[in-house]
């Protein structure tokens, strides 16, 4: 198959692609964060959690707030769900196809070798 | 009763789409029911009111093949069509896609491989995808998924 991603899925596919920014992903979902926050629960410098959270930004999952001290995070679900949804009928449309399939093989051998 | 194997779909860098299956039947009778039209109208997008307008196959390199499927209670057609690039019966072979309204246009690249196993099939498709303009599509969509459940069903398929 058959739809095509965008950019925008590309983007939002390969920003979680790592599992330290989707625990980032986990975390903010639970309301938003300072980098000091986010960087706590993991064995990592805030500049590395720096670079993590720059390209969750840039992919649009995340927004910066505007506070120059804090910068505190938060989640932008939508490109997260738009993903979601694109993959979701992307599946649905191959285990409804091959559920097909696997009948008509069933059919295709018993016509090749009748009992 | 057939016998039915778990589907596997996988993200795979920034711009290939994975997806693995197994069949309960050697390879050529799975490759031909990939490539002949007789054996496609009889499965490939069949469901939940999906039925088959145009399947047309040219299955030689140069060759196009043309999919059309009409869903009557809402009244939306879907279609795709490409041009086979290689040919390897019943190894696999390499299509373009070309995908059309009401979803956006562009071109992307299918390699399907057929690997026969103690008279079973695992088929593999790879799909990649052509860079997009960032914005087009996400317009286009309006989700409503929960954010959890994207989650959970991120998690799973990104490896």
């Amino acid at each position: 198959m058959v739809m095509h991603t965008p950019s925008q899925l590309d983007a939002t596919f390969a920003a979680i692609a790592d599992p330290t920014r989707r625990a980032i992903l986990a975390r903010l979902a639970e309301g938003e964060a300072s980098v000091n926050e986010l960087a706590a629960p993991f064995a990592m410098s805030q500049p590395a959690i720096s670079k993590h959270l720059k390209v969750l930004e840039l992919a649009g999952l995340i927004s910066r707030g505007r506070d120059a001290q804090k910068r505190p995070c938060r989640l932008e679900a939508q490109p997260l769900a738009d993903a979601s949804k694109w993959l979701d009928a992307y599946r649905e449309f191959w285990e409804a196809s091959f559920q097909n399939l696997d009948v008509l093989l069933d059919e295709m051998k018993k016509g090749r070798n009748p009992k | 009763m057939s016998v039915s194997y778990a589907l596997t779909l996988i993200a795979k860098g920034d711009d290939e789409i994975v997806v693995t299956r197994t069949f309960n039947a050697p390879r050529q009778m799975v490759f031909d029911a990939h490539t002949k039209p007789e054996l496609l109208r009889r499965w490939f997008g069949v469901r939940n009111g999906w039925t088959f307008v145009i399947c047309d196959v040219d299955l030689r390199v140069g060759g196009s093949y043309c999919y059309r499927w009409r869903h009557e209670a809402k009244g939306m057609d879907l279609q795709f069509r490409g041009v086979y690039r290689e040919i390897a019966a019943p190894d696999g072979f390499v299509c373009t896609e070309i995908f059309e309204e009401p979803f956006h246009a562009g071109e992307a690249v299918n390699t399907y491989s057929f690997v026969e196993e103690n008279g079973e099939t695992t088929l593999t498709i790879s799909t990649r995808y052509p860079s997009r303009e960032v914005r087009d599509m996400a317009a286009k969509s309006g989700m409503e998924t929960g954010l959890n459940e994207s989650y959970l069903l991120l998690d799973g398929l990104l490896v």
